[in-house]
């Protein structure tokens, strides 16, 4: 992946977003607060603003960019949570115009782990871990094309079935039991965010 | 005519009806009003907080408080003397983020250390905690008071815990009065701790709260429903009821409060009834009515009260009912004066 690669997987999320924003919202009002897909489109509107003003000779330097720009903006826990994994994955990739593959693979679980470690959430808590940790796993091999749709499946159906668990973390675990049946916002964003790579990288 | 409402799944609520612009600009455009109505107040609406117009206050602790719009006067209409340095603002019903939490940190430190209050919201402890960090690494000593009163949600692995809500608003008081006093860092923080934990609330909704963003209300509640142990944010609780009489709801929202957090005979508590933001005052004081008679019945004393709304959930029609153990100590910093847009006495 290189840095117009890096620019363009981001821009083609912010689109992304920008287009769900209402079913982002709609999932949220369902078993939280309503507003996370206003709060998304705010922050991925400021991460290309961001990158605009910038000039980047290094992919993990968009990344960081990307992940503070994202903790300054978003507020709510999704604000954090984002921003903490771009800027982790962003930090854990080698200096430079271009990175492999596996590097990037390395990076995205880089990123898990700091959302994990933030938000303390383990799989099967209803939140968008439950779509990254399967994206990660997924994310495999030396084709980038292949990795990204395997990973985007893999987050899909992971964001799919949050809507049969019960939330154990953020907002949405005040419902108890009640949240079964809802499919996670965090994770339905973050499958979008995958399934925005696989826009740019198939051939 | 009436008019039977559908019974279609994708039957819609109408738009309520709201004083705004632009959604989007609901946030500054309060924050330059509060301004303007407020001249002792200093707001900066690039960094958006609020702050006293006299911070940093040199050798004083300030306080610092925060969390989504729409729980007005929480937490901008607590700023002033005797209660918080500066609030931090976030979106509706969103955290603020740290850069806001970390320039205001920053404006009214005075060299003694700042003390972020901050409600059990996953959103706000982890912007609150980032810009901890980012204060500390500019060395300016921060304490943190989390508030985490409402009984409804229960304590466990199951959950993000217990919910921060009415109590912010005597953590607010009375560790400002603390620190207004000459309190240091540990000792300001340390009462408003004690404050938190003596504290347990509990709230009921009639009706759905409508954000401007959304311009529809957040979540359906049929005609003859309640949600008891409703969230500041609208988010449910414990359970959907029927409505019941006033009576029987503060009955039970007693007896959640002190399964949660026991009181004996000869107590004394500072009582706040608390309109979410859509209910009259005439019902408030019905509510405190019944909730006095209630507690005189239990032999417990109510030393202090406060009814009104205080910390709401913008349109929602409900109010929640907080108790706090008091002690004396406690007593003693809520009489000190205190000079705030939302709370205002002895001053």
């Amino acid at each position: 992946m290189e840095v117009d690669l890096a620019i363009a997987w981001l821009r083609a999320a912010a689109d992304s977003v920008a287009a769900s924003a209402g079913e982002l919202t709609r999932l949220d009002a369902a078993i939280g607060d309503g507003d996370h897909g206003v709060n998304m489109n705010r922050g991925f509107t400021a991460v290309i603003a961001a990158l605009d003003a910038g000039t980047f000779d290094s992919v993990g330097d968009v990344f960081v960019k990307a992940g503070t720009t994202l903790i300054s903006k978003v507020g709510g826990a999704s604000g954090p949570l984002y921003g903490s994994a771009f800027r982790a994955l962003g930090k854990a990739l080698p200096a430079g115009p271009s990175v492999t593959v596996p590097e990037l693979a390395a990076g995205l679980r880089a990123g898990l782990d700091a959302v994990r470690k933030l938000g303390g959430a383990e799989p099967g808590d209803a939140t968008l871990v439950d779509a990254y940790q399967p994206a990660v796993d997924a994310f495999k091999g030396d084709d980038l094309a292949a990795a990204a749709e395997e990973a985007a499946r893999a987050a899909e159906e992971g964001a799919r079935a949050t809507a049969g668990l019960r939330a154990r973390k953020g907002r949405a675990s005040y419902l108890g039991e009640r949240s079964v049946g809802h499919q996670d916002p965090g994770a339905t964003s973050t499958a979008l965010i995958f399934r925005a790579l696989t826009a740019i990288t198939a051939k | 005519m009436l008019i039977p409402r559908a019974p279609s799944p994708d039957w819609e609520e109408p738009a309520v009806k709201k004083f705004i612009n632009d959604p989007a600009d609901v946030v500054a455009e309060a924050l330059a009003g509060l301004a303007a109505a407020h001249p002792e107040l200093r707001v900066d609406a690039a960094e958006q907080y609020i702050a006293r117009a006299d911070a940093p206050r040199s050798g004083k602790v300030a306080l610092v408080s925060g969390g989504g719009s729409g729980h007005e006067p929480l937490h901008g209409g607590f700023v002033g003397p005797g209660m918080l340095d500066a609030a931090c603002p976030g979106e509706i019903f969103t955290s603020p983020v740290p850069d806001q939490i970390l320039a205001a940190t920053k404006a009214v430190d005075g060299g003694a250390g700042v003390v972020h209050i901050v409600k059990n919201y996953t959103g706000d402890v982890m912007n609150f905690q980032l810009a901890a960090e980012m204060a500390a690494d500019e060395n300016v000593a921060v304490e943190t008071v989390l508030v985490d009163d409402d009984v409804a949600v229960e304590d466990s692995t199951w959950t993000a815990g217990r919910r921060g809500t009415g109590a912010t608003l005597l953590v607010e008081k009375i560790a400002g009065a603390r620190a207004e006093e000459g309190g240091k860092l540990a000792e300001v923080a340390a009462i408003g701790r004690e404050v938190n934990t003596n504290s347990a609330s509990f709230a009921y909704a009639l009706t759905a709260v409508t954000t401007p963003a959304a311009g529809r209300p957040g979540f359906d509640l049929p005609d003859d429903e309640i949600e008891a142990g409703v969230g500041i944010h609208g988010e449910p609780g414990r359970r959907r009821e029927k409505l019941r009489p006033a009576n029987d709801l503060v009955a039970a929202a007693l007896d959640a409060i002190l399964e949660a957090k026991p009181l004996t005979a000869s107590d004394e508590v500072i009582v706040l009834v608390n309109g979410l933001g859509g209910t009259p005052l005439i019902e408030l004081y019905l509510v405190y009515g019944t909730l006095a008679k209630l507690l005189e019945a239990r032999g417990i004393t109510i030393a202090r009260r406060l009814v009104g709304n205080y910390v709401t959930s913008l349109d929602m029609a409900g109010l929640s009912i907080t108790l706090t153990k008091a002690t004396d100590e406690f007593l003693r910093l809520w009489d000190a004066p205190v000079s705030t847009p939302g709370l205002r006495w002895g001053a």
